[in-house]
Order: structure tokens, then C-alpha cells, then sequence
């Protein structure tokens, strides 16, 4: 059995502001972006305790013992501390043994699927026993800023293995388009991010349409060979659109299209769309599966869905999971955001 | 800035996994952990054990005038809660319509920050509990 998914879990917090309350507020439309609302995590969330609530439902949900794993990597942009592994706090928050390899990684939103690929390089080189990768964000942004209407907290853990009675959906192959275009960056000392407008739509495009690419030239896999596509989500719209340059039906994106009902997760974003196209795929299926860091760069994938996904799921859809939350209004979201300093 | 961090880090289990102990003697839980069981004493047998992760709430306040370190959560609920082995935490309740944090409501731990001193010390991370249906 190839390296591949032998579980996954996803954490959305319970917060949602509306698009519409950030339109009030600073009176501006942000009708374009295809978002209606964004979760929004509490005060007391960071991105290593939505982490940690992504891989403990996994865990509970494939039933993974802890000790079972030797890997840990945790993507985001928003890391609690500047110095300081957040992979550490997850491992022995999760129960693992102390025979971990584990680093943070940081690539904007593409440092979650870049330790897919590292936990998928580590299992085929019989390294360890199941890999952990995770995306986590709270994402910053500066008040009225267009980031705001978008940048929104979560995260989804994925556990790679090679164990034939457990993977869901091996890793057929991989590969990384990555170039020198800084569209999105946050200086050591900046507490939001900058970012170059709409140059950060063409940086977008020009990787992920070339990582796609470049992954159909090395399988030999046509667009409509994917029954499922999921694109990294900084908003509603992108992602169609770079399935319908690819020749992608849009259909096939939608099952992995979250951003609209919860805004763009950052390193989440790509891995909690690939978790809900999990949670309805069948035997056979292929998915593909392309992320966008800033900066910039795209990881392409291609997965095969096994037998296994018949008995083997998350036992709450993410379409499902989302359906529990509520609604805070602007002074809320900046009260739990940390944008009132006390 | 308070050098906390040493302190914490020996409650990790406590806090991160809520392990207490188990008495094979009386067969009773505790949280947290104890060094001798106070029903069976020197005849007592404790081992280390992970708590269950859900139980009821059997007390509860809302807390308006936070100590250091919580001005952020203010208000916030807090509550006695006892878990399915009957051992007793308390915690606060987060993720919880108001209307359902009551006496005898069902809930399961979540991972949280718990404090932060200030902007440049440790950031304590462990349990807190939401109400589930």
C-alpha cells in the first residue's frame, strides 16, 4: 500500500461574524470576495489549540493511539510564540510518546500541506510509524483593511501511514511549483500583515495553475480524471476560477468550497477542504488537491481513494461541523481578536 | 515578567491530558492527582490515569471581576464539574449558550488557553469544558 490519509480531523471555531457587519462598520461592499460570514476564534483560541482540537477528533474518531506517532508539524502564520515550537505543546497535549520528530513550518498559507508532504517523504523512506501534519490559523488583519472581510481561524490535522487496513487515500504523488513573488508578508515586529492588492490574485494563479499543471504532466492524469478538486480559499471566487482555467467542472470543487461560510483558514484552508471531500468520496475516486502560500508557492496532490473510506470517516461532516456556531457582532469580534488592548 | 514556566510544566499531565489518580485498593478517582489515597492510606494503591473526558456539571458561577491574568475571558462561567469516574474538575465552561450551562448539563473538555500573565511570559495552555447536546 502507497503512503497516504489514515485519518483526519478538522476544528472550526464556534464564532461567526458576518461580512455584512464588517461592511457596516466601515461602510465599504465586499460583495466580490464570495464570502458571506467568517468563524472567528475566542480569546482563549490560538492556533495551538485549534491544532490540538483538530488532531484529538481525529484521533478519538480513527481510533489512532498517540504513541503510535513519530512525526509532528504544524503549518500556520500565526504561531502563539515567536520563539518556541508550537509542535511541542501539541504532541504532549495529544499524549505521543517523546519519540517524535517535529518542527513549526511557516510558508503562509501553504505551511499545513508542506508537512503533508514531509510526513508523506518520512513514511516512504520507513522513518516512522503515522506522520501528523497540520494547518492551524487564527489569521491577523489590519482594521479595514480587505483582509478583514476574509481572514478567518481553523484547522484540520492529517495522519499519514501506509498500514493497509487504515489508509483512506494514498498520496499517488506530489509535487511544488515555488518562485520569489512577495504578494503577502508580516515583518518580525508587525503585528498584521501587509499585502500588494490585486498582485496577490496573479501570484495566486500563476502557482497554483502551474503546480497543477506541472502534476498532470508528471501523472499523466487529465482534468477530468479528478472527480473532486480542492484549491487553497483566500476567498469564494479564486478557486473556481482556477478550476475553470484548469478545464475542471465547478461542480467538483464545491463538496471542498468552505471559504463562503467560513472565510479563508489560511494554512487550514486547503486541508479542511480536502477533509470534506473526504468525508463523501468513494472507493477509487481521485482527488486533487492544490494549496498557496505567499511568497510564494503551490503543493499539488493527487490522492486515490481506497476501500477503506467505506468504514473508515470522521464521524461529523465538516459540512456538518460548521453548522454549529454563533453569531458575534464587530465589537465582539474585536474583543476576541486582541484588537482591544487592555 | 514571573518565571512560571518551571512550575506549569510539571502540571503538563494535569493540565493537558487531566491525568489524576486511581486508587486498586477502593477503586476511587481523584483529580488531581494525589500522593496517597485518603480512603485506604498506606494499604491504598495509586496509579496514574487519564480522567475521562466528559461528565456534568454540578455547581457553577459567572465570573465578572477576573483575577490577573483573565481580563481577556471576563465575564466567564466556572464550574464544578464531575467527570464519569466520578472524580471532580473545576473549569471553566466556554463555547456554552448561557441558557444551557445549568446543574446537571452534560460537557466534554476542550483544549484552551488557560492564562497569560503578561506579553512576554509563558502562555498557560489546558482544559476548559463545553455544554454538548
Amino acid at each position: 500500500m502507497e503512503a497516504g490519509i489514515v485519518a483526519y480531523g478538522v476544528y472550526i471555531p464556534k464564532l461567526r461574524i458576518k461580512v455584512s457587519e464588517i461592511e457596516r462598520v466601515w461602510e465599504k461592499s465586499a460583495s466580490g470576495l464570495g464570502v458571506i460570514e467568517k468563524a472567528v476564534a475566542a480569546s482563549d483560541e490560538d492556533a495551538c489549540t485549534l491544532a490540538v482540537q483538530a488532531a484529538r477528533v481525529a484521533c478519538e474518531d480513527f481510533c489512532i493511539d498517540p504513541k503510535r506517532i513519530n512525526a509532528v508539524y504544524v503549518g500556520s502564520e500565526s504561531h502563539p510564540y515567536a520563539v518556541n515550537p508550537t509542535a511541542s505543546i501539541v504532541a504532549e497535549a495529544l499524549g505521543t510518546s517523546n519519540k517524535y520528530f517535529a518542527v513549526d513550518m511557516e510558508f503562509a498559507c501553504k505551511a499545513g500541506t508542506a508537512g503533508l508532504q514531509v510526513c508523506y517523504a518520512l513514511k516512504k523512506a520507513k522513518m516512522i510509524d503515522i506522520g501528523l501534519a497540520i494547518g492551524s490559523d487564527t489569521a491577523q488583519s489590519k482594521p479595514n483593511d480587505p483582509l478583514e472581510f476574509t481572514a478567518a481561524s481553523g484547522a484540520a490535522a492529517f495522519f499519514i501511514g501506509d498500514s493497509k487496513e487504515e489508509v483512506i487515500a494514498e498520496i499517488e504523488h506530489t509535487c511544488s511549483y515555488t518562485s520569489d513573488m512577495p504578494d503577502f508578508w508580516r515583518r518580525p515586529k508587525a503585528e498584521f500583515p501587509e499585502h500588494t492588492g490585486r498582485f496577490t490574485g496573479e501570484a495566486y494563479f500563476k502557482h497554483v495553475i502551474s503546480a497543477a499543471k506541472m502534476l498532470m504532466e508528471e501523472t499523466g492524469y487529465k482534468a477530468s480524471d479528478f472527480s473532486y478538486a480542492v484549491f487553497h480559499q483566500p476567498n469564494g471566487k479564486f478557486p473556481l476560477k482556477a478550476a475553470k482555467i484548469l478545464g475542471i467542472d465547478l461542480e467538483r470543487v464545491k463538496q471542498g468550497l468552505l471559504c463562503p461560510y467560513i472565510g479563508n483558514t489560511y494554512s487550514a484552508s486547503t486541508l479542511i477542504g480536502l477533509a470534506s471531500v473526504l468525508d463523501v468520496a468513494k472507493p477509487n475516486e481521485k482527488v486533487l488537491a492544490v494549496s498557496y502560500g505567499s511568497g510564494a508557492g503551490s503543493d499539488a496532490f493527487v490522492l486515490n481513494i481506497t476501500d477503506n473510506i467505506l468504514h473508515r470517516r470522521a464521524k461529523v461532516k465538516v459540512w456538518d461541523k460548521i453548522k454549529e456556531k454563533q453569531y458575534i457582532d464587530y465589537a465582539l469580534y474585536v474583543k476576541h481578536r486582541r484588537k482591544i488592548k487592555l | 515578567m514571573q518565571n512560571t514556566a518551571p512550575l506549569n510544566w510539571r502540571r503538563f499531565p494535569e493540565r493537558y491530558l487531566l491525568r489524576g489518580s486511581y486508587c486498586e485498593t477502593c477503586k476511587q478517582a481523584f483529580f488531581p492527582s494525589r500522593a496517597i489515597c485518603p480512603n485506604c492510606r498506606r494499604k491504598g494503591k495509586l496509579i496514574s490515569i487519564e480522567m475521562p473526558r466528559t461528565g456534568k456539571i454540578i455547581s457553577y458561577t459567572r465570573v465578572h471581576v477576573p483575577p490577573e491574568g483573565f481580563k481577556n475571558e471576563a465575564p466567564y462561567y466556572l464550574a464544578i464539574i464531575e467527570l464519569e469516574n466520578g472524580a471532580k474538575v473545576l473549569s471553566q465552561i466556554v463555547d456554552s449558550d448561557p441558557e444551557k450551562i445549568k446543574i446537571g448539563a452534560k460537557v466534554k473538555k476542550v483544549f484552551r488557553r488557560i492564562a497569560e500573565p503578561d506579553e512576554y511570559g509563558t502562555i498557560t495552555y489546558g482544559y476548559k469544558f463545553k455544554v454538548v447536546e
